[in-house]
């Protein structure tokens, strides 16, 4: 069995899976934000009046919570959805709750990594569909609507139909103008945003075993936007030390067998891949960035669980560092603990001599909602990971989805730029 | 099951389409209704009518996992979307919590079918009607655990 085979069966007590086999797994850890937990609450009401008893969850150890796509809060109805997360943390004793304005919080996938809240091997489900990111730890991750998430808060379990296994294998180390963005855009534009459908995309090779943890996560992050079930990158030696360095203390390897079957492999060299571009209005519609050095921007927007990482500050900084921005330009780390470092390290300090706002981790502009939202007509490029009409603003706005390189290159220029032709 | 057609001649219409993020923050099942399908058609909410059928390309549904999507459309009325291919957080959230059916069709079925057209959709027998045209098509049967869902009335319903 591969790796996602493996995790299923174990966690519905299998001794072994294949392709399109129907089990209802054991959830290890279940996550909700202010989205999503208002949504499950809904569900809950709808149960209640079902006569189903929705007064105790079936494990609260097993659960957290994120506020993040509407902190802070622009209107009302947002600061209202917050306490009512606070309320259900309160009532069903939960308490791993991230607050904004206490602390830790971030975004929900930035902070299952940061905090160390999933470990390889297990089942971990979320209320958003960037759950696949944290697959990049080893973990069967998988995101789910409301009413699911409402029957695992519950029943501790959920239905899943064994995913078709693709591979990805990447020889080689990423040139350093080449970021992990840039690969998994590649890969989208060329098996589509339905080419990983219902399915797991894996990630191996040499290329992926040189990546840093956050770079894998990047990986896993936009799986989703392939369609995959969940995104996933075997654990080694780096992971372990990953989680170990915040906090965990039960992290361990969990590989899939020696024999493990893939239905199809595709193969990259890193050392052909360039600066690559997602144009409006998909995330398939890819270019190199090279060939849009004459688009003009409004915007260049350096946030999100994809591109606010604290690797994804760094490798902004370097091209920031010394110069100034040309276009409006913003930075939002994912999670306090990442602008904490980036303040230490003084990354804060580069973005604001070079013109930048700095903003507080928040999914806000994103996904359209508030912090920045764009304008009729509006471009920018963005280290986001969608760029559906509207996505970000208005209907007639153009997102161009890029690396933080590209992003901060371009922040300088005024200008789609590969950060090679920075002077 | 009759209605008839709203058909867009799109792939990947997707969920900020359906129901734009900014609207993420609304959990009324009636006042989601009154923006569905913004993104792509703003008079979608006064045209649409009970019991209409949504017939569209590949992949519908892309996106997010926002189950506001199938709520903002079921709300309005709609009984199923008719595609050639899902997105499977829309498809599995239309399912389990018994808001619609997603009802897969081969391209050629796809291309017969036109806007406002009639549909007597029979989910027994896997066959769709098409009432204006007089012609029979049929549909991808449904997985078993998928049919076994939809028969129990949603997840919460069905007894594994």
């Amino acid at each position: 069995m591969n790796i996602t085979e493996k995790i299923l069966a174990r966690a519905s007590g299998k001794s072994s899976l294949s392709p399109d086999d129907v089990v209802f797994a054991k959830v290890d850890k279940v996550m909700v934000h202010d989205v999503s937990g208002p949504g499950v609450l809904k569900v809950f009401d709808k149960l209640q009046k079902q006569g189903i008893d929705t007064s105790k969850l079936h494990d609260s150890t097993k659960v957290w919570i994120a506020e993040d796509h509407f902190v802070p809060s622009a209107e009302k109805i947002s600061a209202e959805n917050i306490v009512k997360l606070s309320n259900f943390s309160k009532q069903y004793d939960i308490k791993k709750h991230f607050k904004y304005g206490m602390g830790q919080y971030g975004i929900c996938h930035t902070l299952s990594h940061e905090e160390a809240l999933v470990n390889p091997g297990e089942v971990y489900v979320g209320g958003d569909s960037h759950t696949n990111t944290t697959g990049g730890l080893g973990a069967f991750a998988c995101g789910l609507g409301h009413t699911d998430v409402a029957y695992v808060l519950l029943n501790g379990e959920i239905w899943f139909k064994v995913p078709e296994t693709y591979y990805f294998k990447l020889n080689g180390k990423l040139p350093p103008h080449v970021m992990a963005k840039d690969f998994i855009l590649k890969i989208i534009g060329d098996i589509g945003t339905d080419g990983g459908a219902y399915n797991t995309m894996q990630f191996g090779g040499t290329g992926i075993d040189e990546m840093s943890v956050e770079s894998r996560l990047t990986l896993t992050n936009m799986t989703t936007e392939a369609g995959a079930k969940n995104g996933i990158i075997e654990a080694d030696e780096k992971t372990v030390q990953y989680l170990n360095e915040r906090g965990s203390n039960s992290a361990s390897v969990f590989h899939g067998d020696s024999d493990a079957e893939y239905s199809k492999v595709f193969e990259y060299e890193a050392s052909e891949l360039e600066p690559t571009v997602a144009k409006p209005f998909s995330p398939e519609n890819i270019t190199v960035a090279r060939e849009l050095s004459s688009t003009e921007l409004d915007k260049s927007y350096i946030g999100s669980c994809t591109g606010a990482k604290y690797e994804d500050l760094l490798a902004a900084a370097k091209i920031l560092k010394g110069r100034q921005v040309k276009i409006r330009t913003e930075v939002l780390p994912a999670a306090i603990s990442i602008y904490k470092k980036a303040v230490k390290d003084g990354l804060i300090e580069i973005f604001l001599d070079a013109g930048v706002t700095v903003g507080p981790p928040t999914c806000g502009a994103c996904c359209g909602a508030h912090m920045g939202v764009l304008a009729k007509d509006e471009i920018c490029v963005s280290t986001t990971n969608r760029n559906f009409p509207g996505r970000m603003g208005h209907v007639e706005s153009q997102t161009y989805l890029a690396s933080p390189q590209v992003a901060a290159a371009s922040a300088v220029t005024g200008k789609l730029t590969d950060p090679r032709d920075l002077n | 099951m009759i209605g008839n057609v709203i058909k867009y001649e799109q792939d990947n219409i997707d969920t900020d389409v359906i129901i734009p993020g900014t609207y993420l923050k609304i959990h009324d099942y009636n006042e989601l209704a009154t923006h569905a399908m913004e993104g792509i058609d703003p008079d979608f909410p006064s045209k649409v009518k009970e019991g209409d059928f949504i017939v569209a390309g590949k992949n519908f549904g892309c996106g997010s996992s926002r189950e506001h999507a199938p709520i903002a459309l079921s709300t309005c009325g709609i009984k199923a979307v008719i595609a050639t291919s899902f997105a499977r957080i829309f498809y599995r959230n239309s399912v389990d919590g018994a808001f619609l059916l997603p009802i897969e069709i081969d391209d050629a079925t796809y291309q017969k079918i036109s806007n406002s057209d009639q549909l007597e959709v029979n989910i027994e027998k896997n066959e769709i009607k098409n009432l204006t045209k007089n012609e029979v098509y049929s549909m991808k049967p449904f997985s078993e655990i998928i049919a076994k869902i939809i028969a129990a009335g949603g997840l919460f319903k069905y007894k594994k």
